[in-house]
């Protein structure tokens, strides 16, 4: 009987090209994403050491972290933005790489755009020079992020130096509440394990709720992995996998799409397989969550309170807990759901898909964001999400009920374009990272999901998503 | 990019007593317009260092300096080893954060855990990140802030040990491959490209296996 792998052991084992004798393998990488903030210097590294893109066809290329949000036509006014955008196709030129820029419909994320397209296939290798490639992990593929000198390397060699991880399986168990969604699942993951809680592991998604979820709902989980300090996430493969990349544009077609499906049903945990750590997390219990500080383990349900520091034990973390309430201007015992907000961001490579925006929708549905919200914005995670929410009426619910609906990007997620908060303002925001500055700064970060974010909006603070219009 | 090889080295110590540190408050994001890598040494933990808002292409040497943060104590001005707490350089993949640490002029990283692609970023750029128990952080955080001077470590690359004034020797434990990355200062590229034969014998194999990814 051979050893019971799990789905990590095999799609290593499928990938390694050698191992030297310190253990470290040179790992084949068969796609990557690439995006105009990561890129420019590897690619100048190429240029200065003459070398050229090993498999340029293996490699798609799109702008998103700096693209404008509206007045797409006037192209980026931001001269240094637009320096970058324009260094990206250019050297997609130079080298033949494919790139959807800023006027194709498929442009957006690039997150959403690779799984759109069936670039992001089952049981494959996938990098791209931003830590949120975790999210193709959803699809039963090895995907995790790199630096730019990583982003050379593949260009160059196809290939990167790794050593094999540790494993860990977080299984979600049993069956979620209604209104509790695969951001609320993660957000709790996060809560439980600590944002260094997966530092050196792949973490496997598995469990009852994690099947049950749609292929978006797995994006969302797996995207987040990186929050818990896991390079990557993954999920085995399914039928709904499967069905989801059926007929995708770069997907295989006929007969070795089925030859494809065939071996990609092979890529599960086999019974018995061993993990370095596995956790349950009881599905039903959790609520939908809100982060009340500047890491995304600061994370509570929505029925919580804002924490006490001196009731913290260990000195760094209750230090940890004081810079993050200073910061955050709240005062301990305040019960999250009488927080103001200032803004609302609906949108990201967490959140910014179809479904996410079919979620916000339903709680807006003839209703009118509240008079103290300054803003509040959806912005779709690509062209093509744009499109099939406005087929589907989206966009009108939305500006009805006084939201902005925006060009895809990644916008207010990291604010590097105009999109940004103001120092001091709250905003309420399906993206994953609610750091210091990260949305502008001083500004202050609250991360939920998209039904959250929405129900905030129309009531200007945070509520219970389980108890509107039931 | 080829790197230099990293020599046994001392250096004074600054200790910034935060856990978490992500790559946003390295380095924050309106600097990562550049499309060099140099330059970001003086916009390094650009929110925490000044009062006003950074821009990129400013002159940094007129900017209001934040008293309160410890990269602006004249005590650690000279400091080429930062001391730091648990999972540092999380967030963010970006590689700017250790050529903004670079670029300022630290050479050798010291917390109880980094970020899995801080960490390899860092590597890659001729920076050694040590990883050491709580308990001697905890140590070394008193003693980089006990006294007026300084705290001075020596680091010994060859020998795996690093040594706090004359407060005993530290094993340090790294990676063979890294070590062997460091004191050689190898470009990778070159390395990997070595193995082109075997690299080109896997993707004919692999073709057979998986057609579609070559499709
Ligand atoms: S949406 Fe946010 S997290 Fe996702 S790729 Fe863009 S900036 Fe990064």
């Amino acid at each position: 009987m051979p050893t019971p792998r799990t789905l990590y052991d095999k799609i290593w084992d499928d990938h390694v090209v050698r191992t030297d004798e310190h253990g470290t393998s040179l790992l084949y990488i068969d796609r990557q994403l690439v995006h105009e903030v990561t890129s420019p210097q590897a690619f100048e590294g190429l240029r200065l050491a003459g070398r050229k893109p090993r498999r340029p066809e293996t490699h798609l290329a799109v702008p998103d972290h700096n693209v404008p949000t509206t007045d797409r036509h006037l192209g980026i006014t931001d001269p240094i933005s637009r320096i970058q955008v324009e260094a990206l196709e250019a050297n997609c030129r130079e080298f033949g790489i494919q790139l959807f820029d800023m006027a194709d419909k498929r442009q957006g994320i690039v997150h959403v755009i690779g799984p759109e397209e069936g670039f992001t296939l089952p049981g494959i290798t996938m990098v791209c020079g931003d830590s949120h490639t975790s999210t193709h992990g959803a699809f039963g593929a090895l995907a995790f992020g790199v630096g730019t000198s990583e982003v050379e390397h593949v260009l160059a060699t196809q290939c990167l130096l790794q050593r094999k991880s540790k494993s860990m399986l977080v299984s979600v168990d049993g069956e979620l509440g209604r209104g509790v969604t695969a951001k609320d699942i993660v957000l709790a993951i996060i809560g439980e394990i600590g944002t260094a809680g997966g530092t050196g592991h792949v973490i496997e998604y598995g469990g009852d709720a994690i099947r049950a979820l749609s292929m978006e709902g797995r994006m969302t989980v797996c995207n987040m992995s990186i929050e818990a300090g896991a390079r990557a996430g993954l999920i085995g493969i399914d039928e709904k996998t499967i069905d989801y990349v059926r007929g995708r544009p770069m997907a295989p077609q006929g007969e070795l799409f089925e030859q494809a499906a065939e071996h990609w049903r092979s890529l599960n945990s086999d019974p018995g397989a061993e993990y370095d750590r596995v956790v349950h997390i009881d599905a039903a219990s959790i609520r939908p969550q809100v982060t009340w500080g500047t890491s995304p383990e600061m994370v509570l349900p929505v029925d919580g309170s804002v924490p006490d520091p001196a009731e913290i034990a260990d000195p760094v973390k209750a230090g940890s807990y004081r810079h993050a309430l200073a910061y955050m201007g709240l005062t301990p015992g305040t019960p999250l759901a009488e927080i103001p907000l200032d803004k609302v961001f609906i949108g990201s490579c967490t959140n910014g898909r179809i479904e996410d925006l079919r979620a916000a929708a339903e709680v807006a549905r003839g209703r009118k964001v509240a008079d103290s919200i300054k803003l509040a914005m959806v912005v779709p995670g690509s062209g093509l999400v744009k499109e099939q929410a406005e087929a589907e009426g989206l966009d009108r619910i939305f500006t009805e009920a006084g939201f902005e609906w925006r060009e895809p990007g990644c916008s207010m997620c990291l604010a590097m374009n105009a999109d940004r908060l103001e120092p001091g303002e709250r905003c309420a925001s399906t993206s994953n990272r609610n750091f210091e500055g990260r949305q502008g700064q001083g500004g202050r970060t609250h991360l939920v999901s998209p039904a959250m974010a929405a129900a905030a909006a129309i009531h200007g603070r945070f509520v219970d998503v389980r108890e509107e219009g039931a | 990019m080829p790197i230099k090889p990293f020599e046994n080295f001392r250096g004074a110590v600054l200790p910034l007593d935060r856990a978490n540190v992500d790559t946003d408050a390295i380095i924050p994001k309106q600097f990562l317009k550049s499309i060099k890598r140099t330059g970001f040494g003086p916009n390094l933990f650009d929110e925490w260092r000044y009062l006003d808002r950074g821009e990129p292409g400013q002159d940094c040497s007129n900017r209001p300096l934040n008293p309160d943060f410890v990269l602006n104590d004249p005590k650690y001005a000279d400091a080429t080893i930062l001391l730091t707490r648990h999972n540092f350089g999380c967030g963010s993949s970006r590689e700017h954060a250790p050529w903004a640490l670079a670029d300022y002029g630290f050479k050798v990283l010291i917390a109880p855990s980094f970020a899995d692609i801080f960490h390899q970023n860092a590597i890659k750029n001729g920076l050694l990140p040590i990883v050491l128990d709580e308990a001697i952080v905890d140590r070394l955080f008193q003693l980089a802030t006990d006294s007026d001077e300084p705290l001075t470590i020596d680091v010994d690359l060859q020998n795996l040990t690093l040594d706090a004034d004359g407060h005993g020797t530290i094993e340090i434990d790294i990676d063979p491959f890294h070590h062997h990355c460091l004191i050689h200062g190898l470009d990778d590229i070159g390395l990997t490209l070595t193995h082109a034969d075997d690299i080109a014998a896997y993707e004919a194999r692999r073709q057979n296996e998986a057609p579609w990814l070559f499709a």
